[in-house]
């Protein structure tokens, strides 16, 4: 314990990816594999900020990175979720090792 | 007798839940009467490499981020697991916040909580039955799952503590976080903000095409 450094920040974001990663391997559901995926996006952005606050050099480009990662998470999760809508709509379950094939 | 079964073991878990509870409370409360409070009193007289209340903020997000974490990838309900993601995303942003990032905090809030949790909250309501715990929130492969947890925790956490960061001694704290963002945003990142503008459109018009209904005629 202490005053938090960077390594606090690191073994944070050490976390929530491994979780992630966790989450992505283990989930036949769908939408489960979307958190997952949200957790280890949360985890790249944990590591971003830390590492511009704890940088030599005063720069924001490590704020400015996470504001991007957030903006393509956004559109990543709405493209998601829309495809599995479509998918439950056409097979009545979001199981992904039901939905093997792309089209009837 | 097969139908009073369930009773008496979810009385049991309650039971475990709520001991396990006064226990957890008992525990942070003594911490705090014991290393906390008397940090505060020389923390005004000699000032830092003590415990001050910051740290112990700092302490309780970074812990609910991972315990939330935690929650998403064992829950056995999917509700559960997106409430628990709801924690994690707080987390994340109490953390931003202690970075002195706050407009990326504020972006968390918005963004995330605002947009992205409420948008995976329509899909669980809209798709998984819901009250089949069995079916709702299925999970395969744990054991793999499990070794690889470990494993990355084990080298991520190792690069992270033993490895010999240059940090800067004194930090830098930017006057105008927002105005210096923007700035950069419309300087020397502009290429990459108009792109991400016309990757937002393209995923609204993508987003409605894929998920509405066909019309059959």
């Amino acid at each position: 314990m202490g005053p938090p450094g960077l390594p606090h920040y690191l073994i944070v974001g050490a976390v929530l990816f491994a979780l992630g990663t966790y989450t992505v391997i283990t989930r036949t559901n769908a939408v489960g594999i979307l958190m997952g995926v949200e957790l280890i996006l949360n985890a790249a952005n944990v590591n971003f900020v830390a590492f511009q606050r704890f940088n030599p050099m005063p720069l924001l480009t490590g704020q400015v990175f996470a504001l991007f990662v957030i903006v393509l998470a956004a559109a990543e999760a709405a493209i998601a979720l829309a495809i599995v809508l479509a998918i439950y709509m056409n097979m009545k379950s979001i199981d992904v090792s039901q939905a093997a094939s792309l089209k009837d | 007798m097969a139908e009073t079964s369930p009773k008496p073991a979810r009385y049991v878990e309650t039971l475990i839940g709520a001991v396990l509870l006064v226990i957890t409370a008992g525990f942070i409360f003594f911490m705090i009467a014991k290393t906390v409070l008397p940090g505060l009193v020389p923390v005004a007289e000699q000032g830092a490499e003590l415990a001050k209340p910051s740290d112990l903020i700092f302490y309780l997000m970074a812990g609910l981020a991972m315990v939330s974490a935690a929650g998403v990838a064992f829950s056995r309900n999917i509700i559960y697991s997106s409430l628990a993601l709801l924690g994690t995303l707080l987390g994340a942003g109490g953390l931003y916040v202690f970075l002195n990032a706050d407009y990326v905090a504020i972006s968390q809030l918005l963004i995330y909580i605002g947009g992205v949790l409420v948008l995976i909250l329509f899909a669980v309501m809209l798709t998984s039955k819901i009250s089949d715990q069995k079916h709702s929130n299925p999970s395969v492969g744990i054991m793999p799952g499990l070794v690889l947890l470990a494993a990355l925790l084990g080298v991520l956490g190792y690069v992270a503590t033993r490895s010999p960061w240059l940090t800067a001694g004194a930090l830098f704290d930017a006057p105008q976080t927002s105005a210096t963002i923007g700035d950069l945003f419309l300087r020397e990142y502009l290429l990459p903000f108009e792109v991400s503008s016309l990757v937002l459109l393209a995923t609204l018009i993508g987003a409605v095409v894929i998920a509405r209904k066909e019309i059959k005629e």
